[in-house]
């Protein structure tokens, strides 16, 4: 993981692997999923769903944290991350 | 029947489809609206918050936030116009062991209903209240409001509005209500946590929660929905305690979040049971 400054624990702590999930015919394609994942996982795909959207696809999977924010800023109830084990 | 089903089956669960009617998914809201990032951010409030799920009831007037009531998998009330406030009233009267959530916009709790917030508040009805403030009247194509700040453009006010725009926190500490914060949809973890807070608190709590409307407030003022979040990001200063004769929203100066009032007062139920049910 990249830091703006190392933390002192750095090798100590686990950082939370996540998965996340996409209900793509839910999805309106705001893309605020995409802008705000602090870790970049997601991107626009460049597939159409059932309405004609492009939901978000996953870029890069091994960067999810497993934060939640894609799941809770999400208006459409599209995605969410769960923790993998 | 049977095939749609198995999709379901194949579909994978989002952790909030038990508090939603999932048959009535994707909703009515525009592609980059904010209304179901604070209804979702509602959900996840009522979830933490322990309470038992099935003694919520949600009401809702008219105007798109009023949409919210026919998408919650609780009992809920889609009212008419500016009355959900007066409707939640009565609903948690008649069965005190309900808690009322009040999700609407601020054209029909400000504007059509305004009257019925500020008396609610001032009796300190026990309720929480949750107004989406989009800063316009978004269903019926984008006329100006009550919230619609100086000079932005409108359908109603083509050249900017002359009107100045109510300040929501400071209408609701001056009519009376025990708690009041104000959040954006983008801190909707804030909002959520601060939802869970007032649906714990008695009394009267009143969240405004700023959210945009690309399609009809956005597109005349020159804001993409991705612009005004940025600007949600960048000009927003989280100041609790902030006092509430200084939060008037003005993007060029800074609009303050977070919590601003939390007292306790006898409710309204409580000071009637006192004064006419007086059990021996
Ligand atoms: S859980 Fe967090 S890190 Fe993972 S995709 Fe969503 S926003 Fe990005
Ligand atoms: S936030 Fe939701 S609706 Fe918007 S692009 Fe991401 S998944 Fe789609
Ligand atoms: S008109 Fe505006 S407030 Fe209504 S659903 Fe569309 S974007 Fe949201």
């Amino acid at each position: 993981m990249e830091f703006w400054r190392v933390p002192f624990d750095a090798d100590e702590i686990d950082v939370t692997q996540g998965e996340v999930h996409i209900l793509e015919d839910r999805c309106k394609g705001c893309g605020y999923c995409i802008e705000y994942c602090p870790r970049q996982v997601l991107e626009f795909s460049s597939k159409f769903n059932q309405k004609g959207y492009h939901p978000p696809a996953v870029r890069k999977p091994d960067n999810c944290v497993n934060c939640h924010y894609c799941e809770i800023i999400c208006p459409e109830f599209a995605i969410y991350s769960v923790e993998t084990t | 029947m049977a095939k749609k089903n198995k999709k379901a089956e194949l579909q994978p669960a989002h952790p909030l489809d038990d508090l939603i009617r999932t048959d009535r998914i994707p909703h009515i809201w525009c592609q980059g609206c904010g209304i179901g990032t604070v209804f979702s951010a509602c959900l996840i409030g009522m979830k933490h918050s322990g309470l038992e799920l099935n003694k919520f009831a949600m009401v809702s007037g008219i105007g798109c936030s009023g949409r919210a009531a026919g998408y919650v998998n609780v009992d809920s009330f889609h009212t008419t116009h500016g009355r959900a406030i007066p409707f939640a009233t009565g609903l948690k009267l008649a069965n005190t062991d309900l808690n009322v959530i009040v999700f609407s916009g601020d054209g029909d709790l400000f504007a059509i209903g305004g009257n019925h917030f500020i008396h609610a508040a001032r009796r300190n009805m026990d309720l929480t209240v949750i107004c989406v403030n989009n800063l316009t009247y978004g269903m019926t194509g984008g006329q100006v409001a009550a919230t619609t700040p100086h000079m932005a453009r409108s359908t109603t006010t083509p050249s900017g509005n002359p009107e100045n725009p109510f300040n929501l926190p400071l209408l609701a500490f001056a009519s009376g209500a025990t708690y009041v914060a104000r959040w954006t949809m983008l801190h909707a973890r804030d909002l959520a946590e601060s939802i869970q807070v007032a649906l714990l608190k008695k009394g009267f709590s009143f969240i405004e929660v700023l959210s945009p409307c690309p399609i009809n407030y956005g597109r005349r003022n020159k804001e993409k929905a991705l612009d005004t979040l940025n600007m949600y990001q960048e000009k927003t200063i989280i100041k609790n305690g902030a006092d509430p004769s200084e939060l008037d929203i003005d993007f060029d100066k800074g609009v303050i979040l977070g919590k601003f009032i939390d007292v306790d007062k006898p409710t309204h139920i409580e000071n009637y049971d006192k004064i006419y049910r007086t059990r021996e």
